[in-house]
């Protein structure tokens, strides 16, 4: 073994203030590295386009005939059912990526190569969000590889919906990679992540329109169809579906409906110039709950105030 | 259970000059449980430094608050005289840590490891480069540079570990238990690393084991038990206040251990 290369002088007293070089190399060897194991892990690159394709392939073609969807915005003429849920199982794919992405950092706790991260000299809050755009880029990834598969099962969004839907991926990942980021800190042990599948993953997956349309949950349970307005899964899939159509969310016609603009129950809704008013509510919430879940994960990893301070740090505390 | 002496070698809090480490009046809980209490200690540069302790003595915690997992919230912390509270980026600037467990992306090679090291230490991919050469020179697997690093043995996995945490050029080096799980030709592989740093470098270590066999004669020795510190000095030292021949046996009158827990 050769022990005896030199290597450079330590450079120990010389003041190192990272410049904005070193945030950019920083954040683009997170999501560098964040991609390369997606891509490496060829496993789970598959299994994570099989799933949404099953829905697509077989449960799809199963409801076509028993789920009727009548013309809702944005869509203007009848559309078979895997269109219609195609919206949905883009979610899907965000959903189970920031569920996947929390798991390894579960996992990276515990066998504490997370501490690599967050030991590097930058701040805290300005690591987790590289971490976290690094899992969204990984689920964007997927959600346009679906996509392609989809074009050959004739779902057909218009040419222009995959651009406009970057920014809705884009949105909706951070909202649920953030949520599962603070979810990270809240579970001590790997163990506990089966209770994740079922309390977190497959009520918000359900109780959204991801598989049916709200006005048909409303039909059959009004107290699902409340769940289902309040969860921010809803939103999610609700702006990824518009943006596939280049819209932002539903423009309503207040002489035909009698909406009025601001915030009601009815939605956030502001006015156009043609008179028209525009539900932005799923943005809005999908802006809101991102911040709110990453603000909390944010303090739920700092070293002084948060959770894993109190519970014994990352690794569960095992002080050896 | 009584402290025989303290470290009292803890220089003033200026960068010029300042020692690797200092950790002054430490003391951390969780909870209720107290895990260290009062701890104070000094790793000088161009010193070897031995933090001794059984499993539970609290040398991870001690690590976790040094490297800021989290913070401390009583004493001081210092790193080349940054205060890892006050200047968390200067002071972790100048820490290259090897941890316990594993931390390798095993998918990857070990260059990209080493770049992704490197980036989150803000340095370009260019410098990256040159530096991940260099470290791997140092610890003997330069040749191996593109394998992955699933492809490693125990003790080379180690040593890429120990590349890493060279890359950005720290001024301290914190190793928690390195040789764990290691066969006896690797342990002595990268104890010989780390002495050669020591010596040619100028670089303060902080070496925490529970193998006493690894502590070598012109050693610093820091015994700690219990999230106390019950020694800190020369090993000479350590032999006169405890009235034994050898390390281990001083080690055992001092905390009470068992053979079998020194072997755990």
């Amino acid at each position: 073994m050769n022990v005896e290369a030199p290597i450079r002088p330590l450079d120990v007293e010389a003041p190192r203030r990272h410049g904005f070089g070193a945030y950019v190399a920083c954040f683009r060897g997170i999501v560098w590295r964040e991609v390369l194991r997606f891509l490496y892990q060829r496993e789970r690159f598959f299994s994570a386009l099989v799933r949404p394709l099953v829905w697509l392939f077989i449960f799809a073609a199963g409801f076509r005939q028993v789920l009727g969807v009548s013309i809702i915005p944005p869509y203007t003429t009848y559309v078979l059912y895997e269109t219609f849920i195609t919206p949905g199982l883009i979610g899907m794919i965000l959903l189970f990526n920031a569920m996947q992405s929390s798991l390894s950092m579960v996992y990276d706790r515990e066998t504490g190569s997370m501490r690599t991260l967050l030991v590097a000299p930058f701040p805290r809050s300005f690591l987790l969000l590289s971490k976290l755009i690094g899992g969204v880029a990984v689920a964007v990834l997927q959600a346009y590889t679906f996509l392609a598969v989809a074009y050959f099962w004739d779902i057909v969004p218009p040419w222009h919906g995959y651009l406009t839907v970057l920014p809705a991926l884009v949105l909706s990942g951070l909202m649920l990679g953030a949520m599962a980021l603070l979810m990270s800190s809240l579970i001590r042990q790997l163990e506990n992540f089966a209770g994740v599948m079922n309390f977190v993953i497959f009520p918000m997956f359900f109780a959204s329109s991801a598989l049916y349309p709200l006005w048909r949950i409303r039909e059959g349970s009004p107290f699902l169809y409340e769940l289902a307005r309040i969860n921010p899964f809803t939103h999610a899939v609700e702006l990824i579906r518009f943006a596939l159509y280049g819209e932002i969310g539903a423009t309503i016609d207040p002489t035909l409906t009698p909406v009025s603009p601001g915030i009601s129950l009815d939605g956030i809704l502001i006015p156009l110039q043609s008179g028209q008013l525009l539900d932005i509510t799923h943005l809005v919430v999908v802006v809101g709950c991102t911040l709110l879940f990453l603000g909390a994960a944010v303090f739920a990893y700092n070293p002084s105030k948060g959770l894993i301070a109190r519970r014994g740090g990352p690794g569960g505390g095992n002080a050896g | 259970m009584t402290v025989l002496t303290k470290d009292t070698t803890a220089t003033a809090p200026m960068s010029a000059g300042a020692d690797a480490l200092v950790v002054s009046g430490v003391s951390h809980r969780f909870g209720d449980k107290h895990v260290l209490d009062n701890v104070s200690l000094t790793v000088p540069r161009g010193a070897f430094t031995v933090l001794l302790g059984l499993n539970g003595a609290g040398k991870s915690t001690l690590f976790a608050l040094v490297t800021r997992l989290y913070d401390n919230v009583s004493g001081e912390i210092r790193i080349l005289g940054h205060d890892v509270r006050r200047k968390p980026t200067a002071a972790l600037q100048r820490l290259g840590v090897v941890f316990q467990s594993r931390t390798l992306d095993s998918d990857l090679t070990l260059e990209q490891n080493l770049y992704y090291h490197a980036a989150l230490h803000g340095i370009r991919k260019s410098d990256a480069r040159q530096r991940a050469v260099e470290s791997l020179t140092t610890v003997g697997l330069a040749d191996r540079a593109h394998e992955k690093v699933r492809n490693l043995s125990g003790g080379q996995a180690r040593r890429v570990e120990i590349a890493r945490s060279l890359l950005h050029r720290p001024g301290l080096l914190l190793l928690d238990e390195a040789t764990v799980g290691l066969d006896i030709g690797s342990r002595e592989g990268v104890l010989g690393i780390v002495r050669g740093l020591v010596e040619r470098e100028g670089m303060g270590v902080l070496w925490a084991t529970h193998l006493i066999d690894e502590v070598a004669p012109t050693d610093r020795v820091v015994v700690m038990h219990k999230g106390r510190i019950l020694y800190a000095g020369f090993l000479p030292g350590l032999l006169e206040v405890t009235g034994k021949s050898d390390v281990r046996e001083a080690f055992r009158s001092m905390t009470g251990a068992t053979a079998t827990a020194e072997a755990a």
